[in-house]
């Protein structure tokens, strides 16, 4: 910034501070933000424009996430389980945003449970979603 | 705290003259998302195939369109917001004007798209 006088003192930045779960999950919730948006929003509207096309295109898109007996291939399993974690994870962190935007669970270990807990909601979610999939 | 006057201040207006509502549009789509999401993720626990004709015979019933299409313009609104915030957070010369403009682009080209083949289907012949 062109502002800042260089004699001021700065800041520390972010390498000097202990790595806690509140952190994780606010640099995840960017991460995950921007890959819904993008992988995400991309695979949302090929399903949607591939089905509108007909039985051909349709064919053509779950063919590269499919064997042909109709079970996931290798880019079907990393495509999908990483979305849904994605989406889980940034489903519970922006849960957990509305939450501490009314002023609530900053006391430092509700703050911390609270940061776990986004994280344990995402990996079980995920699994419990594929594998109740996997199981029909 | 920014400049301006204390009244305007008071009634949201920063230097930025937009108050809050960035802000708290994000959290408002922010709510739509979460329920149409939730709802996406349970239709898919619902079908029990997903070859072309029933998820063609599905996305054509209205109860299936109209959640589709508003779950289309909430999360895309919501990440159009999301991603300005991280944009003007890395951003800081003319490329920030350039990311932003593509930005836009990107979503409402999108957005056309699936808005489209949404109604393509829903009003299309059934098989
Ligand atoms: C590993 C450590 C850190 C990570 C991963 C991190 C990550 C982030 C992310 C992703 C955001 C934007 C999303 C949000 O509002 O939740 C953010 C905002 C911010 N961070 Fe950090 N940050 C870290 C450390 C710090 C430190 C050490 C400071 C200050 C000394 C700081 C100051 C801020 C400020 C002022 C904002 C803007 C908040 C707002 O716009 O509401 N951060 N950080
Ligand atoms: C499922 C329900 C969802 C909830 C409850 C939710 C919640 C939130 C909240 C509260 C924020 C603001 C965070 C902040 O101010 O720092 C946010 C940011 C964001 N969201 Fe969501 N969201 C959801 C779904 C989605 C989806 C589906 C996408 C993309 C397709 C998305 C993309 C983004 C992006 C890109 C940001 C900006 C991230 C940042 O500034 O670090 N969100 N979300």
């Amino acid at each position: 910034m062109a502002s800042r006088t260089p004699a001021r003192p700065i800041s520390p930045h972010i390498q000097v501070y202990k790595w806690g779960p509140h952190m994780l999950v606010s640099i995840l919730h960017r991460a995950t933000g921007g890959v819904l948006s993008t992988v995400g929003s991309v695979l949302l509207v090929w399903f949607l424009a591939a089905l509108a096309g007909g039985e051909g295109s349709y064919a053509t898109f779950r063919d590269v996430f499919t064997h042909d007996d109709g079970r996931l291939n290798v880019i079907g399993y990393v495509v999908g389980i990483g979305i849904t974690l994605a989406l889980f994870q940034h489903m519970a962190s922006g849960v957990r945003h509305l939450v501490l935007d009314t002023g609530a669970g900053f006391e430092l270990k509700r703050n911390k449970t609270g940061a776990l807990a986004t994280l344990l909601f995402s990996v079980v979610a995920t699994a419990a979603f594929w594998l109740y999939l996997g199981m029909k | 705290m920014g400049t301006g006057t204390s009244l305007g201040r008071v009634r949201g207006l920063g230097s930025a003259k937009e108050g809050t509502h960035h802000w708290w549009r994000q959290r408002i789509t922010a709510g739509s998302s979460l329920f149409l999401m939730l709802w996406l993720v349970a239709s898919i626990l619902n079908r029990s195939s997903f070859d072309y004709v029933s998820l063609h015979g599905w996305l054509q019933s209205a109860w299936v369109a109209i959640p589709m299409a508003l779950l289309v313009l909430s999360v895309f609104y919501h990440f159009r917001l999301g991603l300005q915030v991280v944009i003007e957070d890395y951003q800081h010369d003319e490329t920030r004007i350039v990311a932003l403009v593509l930005l836009n682009f990107f979503t409402v080209g999108l957005g056309a798209v699936a808005i489209f083949a949404i109604l393509k289907i829903a009003f299309g012949a059934s098989h």
